[in-house]
């Protein structure tokens, strides 16, 4: 059986990958703005070439056998290598799923070509290639799963680096303007960046504005409270804003008291009494 | 990489618990780690030490560095040992009328933490921290 | 014997921490700036910890002594120049020395006693 297939892959050699090329570059989902037909070109060729080999190393196509074996081991890294790229140059899981489905045409042709004479030989060839597409198609898709996820994590990470950024407002005056969820990890964070921060700049106040934070439970509260404690230790002070009337709610209904910590509804607010701290007021010139 | 017993310190007199910060001090820049780290380390160090000393009238400490990305750090003492252990670790227990944060904050400050401890047989407390991922 | 010396600046106690600190050498610490403050009657004492890499619970309390020993005195303690990975560790330890003042820096300091810092 398996001669039958390296035979036919054999057999229809270039035109095979010509038709095949052809129908993955004409698809509606053909991102050329990320593959070039010469790279299309270069790959399904690479991975008519790997199967072939793959086939002849296995022996025999067994219809229950995995992927899993020595023989394959070659076709699972060329399969890994390319999805890996793909997931993480952001193709879309029917693009990249595309790439075998299109190739069950020109097989399915060239074996119809080949063995037309004899249905039932052909029957048990169309049979035997589906399930090793298949098998090929699921092995696929979990590479490209999981490169996604790690693409997911990585982003995760960025994000958490990119979302805190401090800001200086004035001369000794920071503010941080926190985004997202407030865990346990992220506020370790905080803490560190605002702190070495407040150190550099000499500041004496910053402003913790949680304008872009969801929702204020319990534990939100405690990692705020001890990021405040934190930056009053090497002597500086906290003022948080951006206290919606919602979490003002939420906050009150859980009986969350955020101790002695001056809090302010808009950065507006808090700024102002960053100023007081700093003996200064902002005063109307009369002008505007 | 095979871990490597950097020192091993006895722990007798109020001196040692510097000697003990000190050696962690060595350890934790072998291993590079961040300064928020490292004084996490020293300071659970610091707490752990103390409290053999305390309440187990003294013991040792090893330091070893694991798998040249975390801190290992094990004292134990000849003391009575802990009955209970979970009431150890709560904050604000104590034996010896000191505040008591000392083994339950030590816990905090690390990132692994295990006390075996059993009546006659003393206290052995054993916390890793590694390096930031 | 080996102690941590207390510098007297104009109408403030300096007192500068670089060694790192033993449990009997902290207790004596506490004594002397007691004495100190009783001889000088200062406006305030500057305790700089910016060279302590650790401030574990017993060295905290001490710190803590002396801020009260100072207030009862009629002296104020601001304690300066601690450092970032220290405060971290000291709230997760839960031990946020709530009932003592702090500065940023020695000039803070100053300021925070309502003093021009000197030179």
């Amino acid at each position: 059986m398996t001669s039958v297939l390296v035979e036919v892959l054999n057999g229809a050699g270039e035109e095979l990958v010509d038709r095949w090329v052809s129908l993955q570059t004409e698809s509606v989902l053909f991102r050329a703005d990320l593959l070039a037909p010469e790279q299309v070109r270069e790959e399904s060729s690479a991975f008519v070439s790997q199967l072939c080999e793959s086939l002849e190393r296995s022996g025999a196509v067994d219809p229950e056998a995995t992927l899993d074996g020595e023989p394959w081991e070659g076709m699972r890294a060329f399969l890994a290598a390319l999805f890996r790229s793909r997931a993480q140059r952001g193709f879309e899981p029917d693009e990249v799923a595309e790439f075998l489905l299109l190739f069950k045409l020109p097989l399915f042709e060239a074996l119809q070509k080949e063995l037309g004479e004899d249905p039932a030989k052909l029957v048990d060839a169309v049979w035997d290639a589906t399930r090793l597409m298949d098998r090929l198609g699921l092995y696929t898709t979990q590479v490209y799963a999981r490169a996604k996820e790690e693409v997911i994590a990585r982003q995760r990470e960025e994000l958490l680096e990119l979302s805190t950024p401090v800001v200086t407002l004035w001369e000794g005056i920071l503010a941080l303007p926190l985004i997202g969820t407030l865990d346990s990890q992220r506020t370790q964070q905080v803490m560190e960046v605002l702190l070495q921060e407040i150190v550099d700049q000499e500041a004496s106040v910053a402003i913790l504005d949680i304008t872009g934070v969801p929702t204020v439970d319990s534990a939100t509260a405690q990692h705020l409270v001890r990021t405040m404690r934190a930056a009053r230790l090497i002597g500086a002070e906290c003022i948080i804003s951006g206290i919606r009337p919602q979490i003002a709610q939420t906050m009150v209904t859980l009986g969350i008291d955020l101790g002695q910590v001056e809090s302010r509804s808009t950065m507006a607010g808090a700024l102002r009494v960053a100023f007081s701290r700093r003996g200064r007021k902002v005063v109307a010139t009369g002008e505007a | 990489m095979r871990d490597e017993v950097e020192s091993t310190l006895a722990i007798a007199h109020h001196h040692d618990l510097v000697r003990v910060r000190r050696a962690l001090g060595v350890a934790a820049d072998a291993v590079g780690l961040d300064p928020v780290r490292r004084t996490k380390l020293l300071t659970a160090a610091s707490e752990i030490a103390r409290n053999a000393l305390t309440h187990g009238g003294g013991g040792e400490a090893e330091v070893e560095l694991v798998e040249g990305r975390g801190v290992r750090l094990r004292v134990w003492d000849h003391g009575r040992g802990i009955e209970d252990v979970e009431e150890a670790l709560r904050d604000g227990f104590s034996t010896a009328g000191s505040m008591g944060v000392g083994l339950g904050g030590a816990r905090r400050l690390v990132d692994e933490f295990a006390l075996e401890s059993g009546k006659g047989t003393g206290t052995c407390v054993t916390v890793i921290v590694w390096k930031r991922p | 014997m080996e102690a941590v010396p207390i510098l007297r600046v104009g109408d403030v106690l300096m007192v500068s921490i670089q060694v790192d600190l033993h449990d009997q050498l902290a207790e004596r610490l506490a004594g002397d700036v007691a004495d100190a403050v009783a001889k000088h009657d200062p406006k305030g004492v500057l305790i700089d910890i910016s060279g302590v890499e650790v401030v574990d619970t017993f060295i905290g309390r001490v710190l803590g002594h002396i801020a009260q020993l100072a207030r009862l005195m009629g002296s104020r303690v601001v304690l300066v120049g601690m450092r970032p990975a220290v405060a971290i560790t000291l709230v997760e330890l839960g031990m946020d020395l709530p009932g003592i003042e702090t500065a940023l820096n020695v000039d803070r300091g100053f300021r925070a006693l309502g003093l021009e810092p000197p030179g």
